[in-house]
């Protein structure tokens, strides 16, 4: 497996080869930078612990976190993220040149949070009628039978936080790279807001069968 | 925002200034199998909508008598050369009233050239 670290920067529209308009996404992938290598005798698993953005004030970062950025001999960084790569060593730069175009990829976000929402937008239940003395509105309705079962499912769709949780998206295609920019455009949506930080990784070719 | 920006502008063209209510001709690729023809599209410039990349105008002409309408991506590949050859007086941005007349009616007052 081969994955980056990036930042979400925005979406905007690029024209084909044939003149149809495909909508991107344009992410700053990397350059990121190897922090910690875990070993499998050691730490029970092989990962590579990646960092991400140095774009931090020193006095941002606690005395524990210096230390271990110290050894690696690497900048102090905002993100560090742990992958199952392999084949690099402590301190070794990592760019997007590791993808080309074309290339399906998988990015993991966090959803734009939503807040505390209703069943309707929460889940698209209908709802009640608007208008005409209608009591039922927005209101969920019944959530379960009578003293059988005598209690509410685990797992029932009420109110509560939407969004603001880590979502992945699979298989978006790999438009176009630019490598002097370090930018990447992938088709297609992907989760969290502008400026969120994201995880690209290459798409286990078993996902992409399955599809 | 700004390295959209620099995404965006490496798919923009050079486009001739115009505005609504201009004669435009606009030629445009058509692929037929293998072989790539131009074909001229000569009409009126209706409208134009959005900004940056996303612009698109459209472009209305009266064809053997029957109205023909083209909405285009103004930075579109498939645009060979956009050429003004009339421009007009209009006071509106979107002249979708050309629709509904016929005739001397749906003519757009052209532009004289009036010295400094």
């Amino acid at each position: 497996m081969k994955g980056i670290i990036g930042k979400k920067l925005g979406m905007t529209q690029i024209f084909n080869e044939d003149g149809r308009v495909i909508p991107v996404t344009v992410l700053e992938a990397g350059p990121v930078r190897v922090v910690q290598k875990k070993e499998l005798a050691k730490d029970g698993y092989a990962a590579l612990q990646l960092g991400y953005d140095e774009n931090r004030k020193e006095k941002n970062v606690n005395k524990a976190r210096k230390g271990h950025f110290k050894k690696a001999n690497v900048p102090n960084y905002r993100v560090l993220k742990e992958l199952k790569m392999e084949g690099y060593e402590v301190g070794e730069e990592i760019t997007l040149d590791i993808f080309e175009e074309g290339e399906f990829v998988k990015i993991t976000g966090t959803s734009i949070g939503k807040g505390f929402q209703g069943v309707m937008k929460r889940y698209n239940f209908s709802g009640g009628p608007a208008s005409h003395g209608s009591m039922f509105k927005r209101a969920p309705g019944a959530i379960g039978m009578g003293s059988t079962p005598g209690r509410v499912f685990k797992g029932k769709k009420m109110p509560g936080q939407m969004g603001n949780v880590k979502s992945t998206v699979d298989n978006l295609v790999i438009v176009a790279l630019k490598n002097e920019q370090g930018l990447m455009l992938v088709r297609g949506a992907v989760p969290g807001a502008i400026g969120s930080y994201v995880v690209i990784k290459s798409n286990s070719p078993i996902s992409v069968k399955d599809k | 925002m700004n390295a959209i920006k620099v995404v965006e502008e490496s798919y923009r063209k050079e486009i001739p200034p115009f505005s609504i209510g201009d004669t435009v001709s606009v030629s445009i690729k058509i692929k037929e199998g293998e072989k790539e023809r131009i074909q001229v599209f000569t009409g009126i410039v209706i409208g134009r909508q959005g900004a940056g990349i996303r612009e698109t105008f459209a472009v209305r002409k009266i064809s053997k008598g029957i109205g023909c309408e083209k909405v285009l991506p103004l930075h579109s590949p498939l645009i060979d050369s956009i050429k003004v050859t009339k421009e007009g007086v209009v006071r509106r941005a979107k002249l979708y009233y050309l629709r509904d007349k016929k005739g001397k009616a749906a003519k757009v007052k052209e532009k004289k050239f009036i010295g400094k």
